[in-house]
């Protein structure tokens, strides 16, 4: 996909949407876009994960809601415990109110450009695209470009969303190659709460390719949860994820990877005030040819922080994986506290993963640790197990089922602790018996 | 019910058994005692069939079977159970699912309907008075943060769940307090019967006061050397393992 292509489908997008709000933010992450183009294996943050072979070929870049899908369509996607949840959809990249189910009274859901012309102006004016200052590459630009069609979730102070916000991103690629990029801003008031669960899904035989932007907005004494669960096989994605928390506050992250052609997430956690607390969880499980890529940061601006971080993977088959977790503690972030550990576990010769802790800390009355292992499954266990009548497949099973549980542990959902507990257990050929 | 025959075994060329001979009937109990390095453990790895050992030769028949030919877990369906030194923690699995998929993987084995939830509740509650073990133990990860005797009773409790006909104890009472000793052992005791065999390993002569053996063997430098009663037990323990060595050592040397 030639960047003439792009421009192409960029102009007119900005010519039928001429009015929006956003066109000149679009018009200078174009500018960017256009001079930095798909980051290839030279750019430092894309060394082992190379996307631009996935466009090589020609994607659709839709701009206009597709109203083919049905909601019996949708139905195939929801997740459990969705009677209960507030649920928002995305065809292609486009919000769809049609489709999307929004009950929570304390639940503002809004177009964004609709959000950036009335009272969120200054919100949206501020926050969106904070990402950029992080992910100084084009597919965080090209997401921008195309900003159309994105969504605004606003909480007001003091008010707690009881029912979980499910978020389906669905690319119907039936037709076409689709390129779909959903951009949300997210805005967690004042001692606020939320949960997120979010999902992509493609329907069809063609290829697509999710690039996604979230970025979230947390302010003092909000507590916000994300869970992003990625099973979409046979598709390529890259999935930013950026939190900033601008007030004392907590979050709370799960991001489970279980499928997918090219899975690259951008996680960001900037903790922007005194006494900030995130929790940054992943579970990876990938096999075949597949690709999962996890790049973390958490950037601790202000002092007195609190960060824990454990990412586990197991790998299989072909599968290759990057791990790159990097902590910043920036001059006036004293006292912080800042944890990471990425565990690995090989089950075939052939698979592999890169991990690359990184931490820069420049104060100096810090308590940072970072730990990284890759091994095989402990023979000692195994044996154990076996020796009690177990097979070894099963063994094998629970083992790693074992070793997934403290990830999963964390998300505060149970029916989606559930519905991914499940999927594993799947995965793994465990059967409860 | 167990006939090792002349078995030699070691682990990364170092010969460890150098020559076993036993007969274990069922009904019996047999210690096999002897100083650090003897290959006492050695010997219950072997039989539960820890991959890290070779055997280099030699036999053994369990109730018929070539059990050298077996996996461990066909071990355990066929009636073998090792009651680890040291047990293994695995954080993330839970103690009662564990024991659940043991019990009805061996009852697979043995051609026994699986246990559905209620009567492996009714199973492990009764066992649970039996071994004198808190629900609360079970319901924690697998041995995650057990003290050395909970993890030693957790043992015990399985083999009581999994009902072998040979229980093989490397070492149970090693580290333990007597009042756990006592536990161990009253459960072990309690498990005793007629069809089933009991070979106890250990270093020291006290786990005999509790469980009673029929015989004792001792092992030294990778066979054994002295086999006897109840009473060898207690000469060991008053005269030393140096006594048994300086006799075996000055006969090879002659």
């Amino acid at each position: 996909m030639t960047i003439e292509l792009f421009k192409e489908y960029f102009e007119q997008l900005q010519q039928a949407d001429h009015k929006s709000s956003l066109g000149t933010v679009r018009q200078n992450a174009f500018n960017a876009f256009s001079k930095m183009g798909i980051p290839g294996l030279k750019h430092e943050e894309w060394k082992y994960t190379r996307i631009s072979g996935v466009f090589n070929k020609e994607f659709k870049v839709p701009f206009v809601a597709d109203v083919s899908i049905t909601k019996a369509e949708v139905d195939a996607v929801r997740l459990p415990g969705h009677e209960e949840a507030n649920e928002l959809v995305f065809v292609n990249g486009i919000f769809s109110f049609e489709l999307s189910k929004i009950f929570s009274k304390d639940l503002t859901v809004l177009p964004l450009e609709e959000a950036a012309a009335n009272e969120y102006k200054e919100i949206v004016s501020t926050h969106l695209g904070h990402s950029a200052r992080y992910q100084k590459d084009g597919i965080n630009a090209l997401n921008t470009a195309f900003v159309h069609g994105g969504v605004f979730i606003h909480v007001s102070k003091g008010k707690i969303v009881e029912h979980p916000v499910y978020i389906y991103n669905i690319t119907d690629a039936r037709f076409a190659p689709i390129l779909s990029q959903p951009r949300s801003l997210i805005y967690v008031g004042v001692n606020a709460q939320m949960k997120l669960v979010e999902t992509f899904s493609t329907m069809g035989e063609q290829e697509s390719f999710t690039n996604q932007v979230l970025e979230m907005v947390v302010e003092k004494d909000a507590h916000a949860e994300y869970y992003k669960i990625q099973n979409d096989a046979g598709h390529s994605q890259v999935s930013t994820t950026h939190i900033r928390q601008i007030g004392k506050s907590y979050t709370h992250t799960v991001t489970i990877s279980l499928d997918g052609s090219i899975v690259r997430n951008n996680l960001n956690v900037i903790l922007d005030a005194d006494h900030c607390e995130s929790h940054l969880y992943g579970l990876y499980l990938m096999k075949g040819d597949t690709h999962v890529d996890n790049h973390t940061v958490v950037d601790n601006v202000q002092p007195n922080c609190f960060s824990n971080e454990l990412y586990k993977g197991i790998m299989d088959g072909n599968a290759t994986g990057v791990f790159n977790g990097k902590i910043f503690v920036e001059p006036d972030a004293q006292k912080t506290n800042a944890y990471q550990s990425n565990k690995n576990i090989l089950l075939s010769d052939s698979a592999s993963i890169n991990a690359k802790p990184q931490l820069e800390i420049f104060a100096d009355d810090v308590k940072c640790s970072h730990g990284c292992t890759v091994g095989s499954l402990d023979e000692e266990a195994m044996f154990y197990l076996r020796s009690r009548g177990i097979s070894e497949k099963t063994a094998r099973s629970l083992m790693l089922h074992a070793f997934a549980d403290n990830v999963l542990e964390h998300i505060n959902l149970p029916v989606i602790r559930d519905y991914v507990d499940e999927l594993i257990s799947e995965r793994l050929g465990y059967e409860m018996v | 019910m167990l006939s090792i025959r002349n078995l030699h075994a070691g682990i990364e060329e170092k010969k460890i058994l150098k020559g076993i001979n036993l007969d274990i009937k069922p009904g019996e109990v047999h210690a096999i005692m002897g100083p650090n390095g003897s290959g006492k453990s050695t010997l219950a790895s072997v039989l539960a069939g820890r991959a890290d050992y070779e055997v280099l030769d030699g036999s053994v028949d369990f109730d018929g079977k070539d059990l050298l030919e077996l996996s461990p877990e066909a071990r355990a369906g066929e009636g073998l159970f090792l009651a680890f030194q040291y047990p293994v923690e695995i954080p993330g699995l839970s103690t009662t699912n564990f024991i659940k998929t043991a019990v009805n993987e061996v009852r697979k084995y043995r051609g026994q309907e699986s246990l559905d939830a209620v009567a492996f509740l009714r199973l492990m509650k009764e066992k649970m008075a039996m071994m004198e073990i808190d629900q609360s133990l079970l319901s924690r990860p697998l041995n995650e943060g057990f003290s050395g005797g909970e993890k030693k009773r957790n043992e015990i409790f399985q083999m009581a769940m999994l009902e072998p006909k040979l229980a093989i104890l490397d070492e149970t009472d090693s580290g333990l307090d007597i009042d756990a000793i006592r536990i161990v052992a009253n459960g072990v005791n309690k498990l005793r019967s007629k069809d089933n065999a009991v070979l106890l390993v250990t270093h020291y002569q006290r786990l005999l006061d509790y469980i009673v053996p029929d015989f004792v063997h001792v092992l030294y430098n990778g066979r054994i050397v002295k086999s006897g009663t109840k009473e060898l037990a207690l000469e060991l323990e008053e005269r030393g393992y140096d006594f048994i060595k300086s006799v075996v050592d000055a006969v090879e040397e002659a």
